[in-house]
Parts: structure tokens; C-alpha cells; sequence
């Protein structure tokens, strides 16, 4: 589903690479967890592969579902099935929770050619979502995670997800800043979308979030490169010794 | 001090064309306005007050020619209930307005007023744009004073059921209108006032607002629509204790806008919010000038101004707040903000604040930036359309002007005229 070859990446402004040749390959249906040294660049491939500007890859690709990501505007992406739950979730005073989240629904249908939802039909959805996910109906009416916790935050992110249902779902760091209650519901909402024609990449520091959610293949990220990848026992190897064997190894 | 001469000869170049109505109660006053403005003169660029704006077209003789725009969209509070008062070109049309008459307050004609001996129009006309001549000289208001060719007094003594609605349609390409109208709003009485329509290719339109304690006046107001008229309007207004006065304007068109804000607080506990939402594209250029005196214990006033500006558009904020000796315990509250769409527009804000009580909480700010990259991605991430996330993002940097609206439905109009304004240019 997600392939990703060679992948380069520098700053757009200054002459950084961050990416040194990012191999990956996601198939539909499984869960793949990156694991990696902070600044390592995890959050950067998620950012380039959602189509964040300040980036320029200078070699290999990206492609879902047999479609150039590279080329595609940021939303093109969201329409054609991807999407990031950030790492940092972004606050936007003036634009309620509700209205954004209709709007996004709306404009992925529309750009795939199916019916809009009408605000009712939208209405009894996300209230059925969020409330799995704990969402108090204030929360929906709020401004865009203004003033939300780090938690609800993350959780705001997983709501999103279940609402547009991409075929490829990043999560990044989505358990950090969460309690072990809120980390609960938020695996339980990322296993509830998880199914055949859907892939994900989970990136974390912690072991914790894989308990919840088993992922099928872990990598190790280091400088830039897929370093090395394994079965579920790799995470529990990083969270026994860290990171500094595999570095070892590698090198 | 006499007037520099380049001042005076534009003043009696204007002047010439201009004659005073010949009777009627306001005789005095118009004559009065007369008087003080040759005393001080027509503005021109040189003046402090108009380092912003150049005022030229608006002092000119002839009005500059400005075409009619056509487009099929309704007018302003279309949908709303409302007693309609139309002006065409600055002319009361009795045809297109509704019966005057409704529970609560009484409308009347200028020039009807001056038939009879006793009004209370007439202890308002000119008083308050007189004394809102200090400390600031504010010539186009008296310009109007003298030379206004028609326009309303609203008493208002109950709560009329429905807004008062002034429209003002534009219909020839030079036409040059002087409104003035005059507002008293009684103890416990409340009312609201529209005002909306692109008037004429050259408006002159001022509006002297008294009200007495327990008083509440919410003022509504859509500058449109033509691109190529010019504006120059003056709301003065007087507010006794425990009076409210709320006031907002959205300017969506126009070449040139000028609107000035005189408010003075005399009596305690008064509340005056005066707000302002402005986009404009191109060769627009919005000035809002805005001065608010604090003379009375306890008052709160808040000015909040946000100005989307793109292709070389202008913003100009020029606020003031003056709190006087004795004006103990004023929370006085100050915002003008801009959204500059790309580099070539620019916005020119000169926040002042200036206190002669030591018991007083006053803050200002005012800021220029461009739309947030960050929040732009995080809509698109979600798909959607960078423009519509731009319009999102817009509409969400002027929710703090527009929800000082209190009516639900006149804002919710407001924001789809907005919505509207940035869907057809995006
Ligand atoms: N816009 C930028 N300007 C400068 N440096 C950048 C920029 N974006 C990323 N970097 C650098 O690239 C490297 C990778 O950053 P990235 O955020 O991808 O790391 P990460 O693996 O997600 O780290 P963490 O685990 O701490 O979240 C870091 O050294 C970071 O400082
Ligand atoms: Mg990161």
C-alpha cells in the first residue's frame, strides 16, 4: 500500500539531508511501528509524506497505493486516503472543532466523487465517535484543540482518523502526553479502524503502546535510515536496552 | 490662527458649489458648522489625522465618477425583519420605504422636523459633532452638519420590535450625498440600527447618537458593494450612565472608507464596544479612526478591528482612549489587527492611549501577519482545499470582530457575506 524507495530529503532552506534513504514498504492490513533516536527523522518522513512545504526530496520515491504521493498537494493526499495524526496537534482559535471536521469529510468525499454528508447525517456520527472515544460535546463545539490538554489533543487526532477513515494512517507519538486510561481508548480506537484494507505506521518511543497495539513489523530508525527491522520482540529489545547494541551492530 | 492658504482656497473651492438650505430649525446650526469649518479648513495631507488617508477625493469639488457594480447577490439582511428607510443617492425615497411607523420609537424626516418650533432634534443637531470637534478637528463632519441635503431623527422611547434599517442604494455614477442623522435613545428604551448600501459615488454621512441613562443602541453596518464609491462617515455618539452602545461595521468594497468613531462615556457604568471587519482587494483603502473618552466612573469601552488586505489593499487603525481626570475604574480594551494575504498590501495602525486617572485598566495591541502556514497545513492534511482552509482561516482571524454582533442573525448574515466575499475572489 505505502512504498516508500530510496527516499531523500533536505531542508528546503538550508543545506541539511534529514533522510538518507528511507526504505519501507506497508502492506494493507498490517501495522508497522517505527522506533528511533530522538531527531533521528520519523517525524520528518511523516511530514514529507503528508506533503509539508519546507522539504525537498532529491531522490527515490513515494507512492500510495500505486499513486506518486510526491506530486499530490497536501489534501490530494487526505483524499487519496492518507493521513498523519501529528505529533504536535495544532491549535486554530476561530474555527470550531465541529465545522473543521465536516469540512474535511465533505471536501474528501467530494474530491473522491461520493455524496457529501449532510449536517445531520455528520452530526450523529461524530457524536457516536467521539463518544467512544470520550469526547464531551464541548469539546466538539471548541475551537480547534484550543486550550485542549496534551491528551485531548490526541485523542481530537484519533477522532479525525475514525471520521475520514484513510486506507494509511501515521501516527505520530499519538501516546505521548497520554494516561494509561486515555492510551487505552486511543488503541482501542485505532484497533477498531484496524482491518484488511487498511495499513498504519505507528511511531513511538514505547513499547506501552505496542502492548495495545500489535504491530506486525517494527523498525528501527537511526540518522535518516531504516536501520534494521523485526518482529514485536525488536521493540521490546529497544525498551530492555535501548538503542546503543543495535547502533553498535549496524555500524 | 488663520488658515494656510493652499487650506483655504481648497476649503472655498469645495465650498463654492455648496449652498446652505435656506430655512428650516437647523438653520443655526448649519450655519454654525459653516463657521467652524472656515475656521478650520478642509483636511489635507499635511494634517496628522490624515497622514494615512489622503483625503483629496473627498474634499475635491466634484465627486470622482464611480461605476455602479452589478452583482446578482441579495442584499445585506435580506432575511430579516426590519423597518426599511431608503435613500437613493442620498435622497429619502418614500416609495421604497416602508411606513414609518412603529411602537416605541418615532421616525421623521429631517426637513419635517423643521417645520416645527420645539424638537429634540434640534437641541442634537450639530452639538454632539461640534463638541467632537476637540481635541481632534474632524472638518468633514462639519462639512455635513452645514450642507447635509437630507436624512433622519430616530426617537426612541420603547423597544421597537424590529431594527431600524437605513439603506442606502447608489444609482448615479456621480453623485455626491450628504446624510445626517440624529438618534435619541431614552432612558430603558433599546433599539437596533442597520445601515447598509454603497449610498454614492461620494457619501458624506454623519450620525449623532444620544443616549440618556439605562439606554441601549446596537448599530449594525455593511459598507458595500460598489468598489469605485468613496465614504467618509462620522458616528458621534454621547452615552449617560449605565447606557450601552455597541457598534459594527463590515466593509467588504470601496476605494476609499474613512469611518470615524466619536465616543464620549459621561455617565457610569456605560458600556461602548465599537468592532470592525474589513477585506478588501486591490486599489481598497479602509480607514477606521476611532476615539473614545472616558468621563465617567466605571465605564468600559472596547475597540476591536481586524482587516484582511491582499493584492496592495490598505488598513489604516487610528484609536484612541482618553480617560479623564476622575474617570476612576475604566477597563478600557484595544485591538486592530491585520491579515496581509501577500506583501504588497500594508496596514498602518497608530494605537494611542492617553490617562488622567490612576485607577484604570487600559491595553492595547495591534499586530500585521500572514496567515499561519501551520494551521493552513493541518487543514489541508485533513483535505481540505488550501483555499478553503485560506477562507477558514480568514473568517477565523475576524470571529473576534464579528462576535461582538449580539443578534445571532445579523451576524450569521454578516458571516455569509463574508464567506461569500472570499469564496468569489479565491
Ligand atoms: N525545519 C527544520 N529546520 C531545521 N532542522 C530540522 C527541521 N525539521 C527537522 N529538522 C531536524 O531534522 C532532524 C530530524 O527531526 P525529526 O523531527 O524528524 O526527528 P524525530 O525522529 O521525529 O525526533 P523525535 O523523536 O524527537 O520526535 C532533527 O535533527 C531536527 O532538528
Ligand atoms: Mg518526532
Amino acid at each position: 500500500m505505502l512504498e516508500i524507495k530510496n527516499l531523500h530529503v533536505k531542508l528546503e532552506e538550508e543545506d541539511k539531508e534529514i533522510l538518507k534513504g528511507v526504505d519501507l514498504s506497508v502492506e494493507a492490513g498490517k501495522v508497522h511501528a517505527i522506533m528511533g533516536p530522538n531527531g533521528s527523522g520519523k517525524s520528518t518522513l511523516s511530514y514529507v509524506l503528508s506533503g509539508r512545504d519546507g522539504y525537498e526530496v532529491t531522490e527515490g520515491s513515494a507512492t500510495l497505493g500505486g499513486k506518486d504521493l510526491l506530486e499530490l498537494e497536501p489534501e490530494e493526499r487526505a483524499a487519496a486516503g492518507l493521513f498523519l495524526a501529528f505529533q504536535y496537534p495544532v491549535e486554530i482559535p476561530g474555527v470550531g472543532n465541529m465545522t473543521f471536521m465536516r469540512t474535511a469529510v465533505n471536501a474528501q468525499r467530494k474530491a473522491r466523487g461520493e455524496e457529501e454528508l449532510s449536517a445531520a447525517e455528520f452530526l450523529k456520527l461524530v457524536r457516536a465517535k467521539a463518544k467512544t472515544l470520550q469526547i464531551d460535546a464541548d469539546m466538539l463545539k471548541r475551537p480547534v484543540n484550543v486550550g485542549f490538554s496534551g491528551g485531548e489533543k490526541k485523542r481530537n487526532e484519533i477522532l479525525q482518523m475514525a471520521m475520514l477513515e484513510p486506507k494509511m494512517c501515521i501516527l505520530d507519538e499519538t501516546d505521548s502526553g497520554l494516561d494509561v486510561d486515555a492510551m487505552k481508548l486511543v488503541s482501542d480506537g485505532v484497533n477498531a479502524l484496524r482491518d484488511q484494507g487498511r495499513g498504519f505506521l505507528v511511531i513511538t518511543h514505547y513499547q506501552r503502546l505496542l502492548d495495545h497495539i500489535k504491530p506486525d513489523v517494527v523498525h528501527i530508525m537511526a540518522d535518516g535510515r531504516i536501520v534494521k527491522s523485526g518482529g514485536p520482540e525488536l521493540a521490546l529489545e529497544v525498551e530492555h536496552n535501548g538503542y546503543a547494541d543495535i547502533l553498535a551492530e549496524v555500524n | 490662527m488663520a488658515l494656510p492658504e493652499v487650506k483655504q482656497s481648497a476649503t472655498e473651492a469645495r465650498l463654492a458649489s455648496l449652498s446652505l438650505p435656506t430655512a428650516g430649525c437647523t438653520r443655526d446650526a448649519r450655519e454654525a458648522a459653516l463657521a467652524r469649518l472656515r475656521e478650520m479648513g478642509l483636511p489635507n495631507r499635511r494634517d496628522e489625522y490624515w497622514k494615512y488617508t489622503r483625503p483629496d477625493t473627498l474634499v475635491q469639488p466634484e465627486a470622482p465618477k464611480a461605476a455602479l457594480f452589478t452583482a446578482d447577490e441579495p442584499m445585506m439582511f435580506d432575511g430579516i425583519d426590519r423597518l426599511k428607510i431608503v435613500f437613493i443617492d442620498g435622497v429619502f425615497s418614500p416609495e421604497a420605504s416602508d411606513d414609518l411607523s412603529l411602537e416605541g420609537v418615532q421616525i421623521e424626516r429631517l426637513e419635517d422636523i423643521c417645520c416645527k418650533d420645539i424638537h429634540w432634534a434640534k437641541e442634537l443637531y450639530g452639538v454632539l459633532e461640534a463638541g467632537g470637534q476637540q481635541p481632534v478637528a474632524r472638518p468633514l463632519a462639519a462639512l455635513n452638519t452645514a450642507f447635509a441635503s437630507d436624512g433622519v431623527a430616530i426617537h426612541v422611547t420603547g423597544k421597537p420590535s424590529k431594527p431600524i434599517s437605513l439603506i442606502y442604494n447608489h444609482d448615479s455614477e456621480s453623485s455626491d450625498a450628504f446624510l445626517h442623522h440624529v438618534i435619541r435613545v431614552e432612558n430603558e428604551a433599546e433599539v437596533t440600527i442597520l445601515e447598509n448600501g454603497p449610498a454614492a459615488s461620494r457619501f458624506n454621512k454623519c450620525m449623532e447618537i444620544d443616549i440618556a441613562d439605562g439606554g441601549i443602541l446596537h448599530h449594525v453596518r455593511a459598507q458595500g458593494r460598489d468598489h469605485e464609491r468613496r465614504a467618509a462617515t462620522h458616528m458621534f455618539a454621547r452615552l449617560g450612565a449605565e447606557s450601552v452602545y455597541k457598534s459594527f461595521t463590515l466593509t467588504v468594497n470601496g476605494v476609499l472608507t474613512r469611518n470615524e468613531q466619536v465616543v464620549e462615556l459621561t455617565g457610569d457604568d456605560a458600556v461602548a464596544h465599537v468592532a470592525g471587519a474589513c477585506v478588501g482587494d486591490g486599489d481598497f483603502h479602509h480607514d477606521d479612526t476611532v476615539f473614545i473618552t472616558h468621563d465617567a466612573v466605571n465605564c468600559e469601552s472596547r475597540q476591536v478591528f481586524k482587516k484582511v488586505l491582499r493584492n496592495g489593499a490598505t488598513g489604516v487603525f487610528q484609536g484612541k482612549i482618553l480617560v479623564k481626570e476622575g474617570a476612576q475604574k475604566t477597563d478600557g480594551y484595544q485591538i486592530s489587527q491585520s491579515l496581509l494575504l501577500d506583501e504588497d498590501s500594508q496596514f498602518l495602525a497608530k494605537p494611542e492611549l492617553e490617562i488622567y486617572a490612576d485607577d484604570v485598566a487600559c491595553s492595547h495591541g495591534s499586530t500585521s501577519g500572514a496567515i499561519d502556514e501551520t494551521a493552513l497545513f493541518y487543514l489541508c492534511s485533513r483535505g481540505v482545499p488550501k483555499k478553503d482552509a485560506t477562507n477558514m482561516l480568514t473568517l477565523a482571524f475576524l470571529a473576534e470582530a464579528v462576535d461582538e454582533i449580539e443578534n445571532k442573525a445579523l451576524a450569521e448574515d454578516i458571516v455569509s457575506r463574508l464567506e461569500g466575499w472570499l469564496k468569489r475572489r479565491s
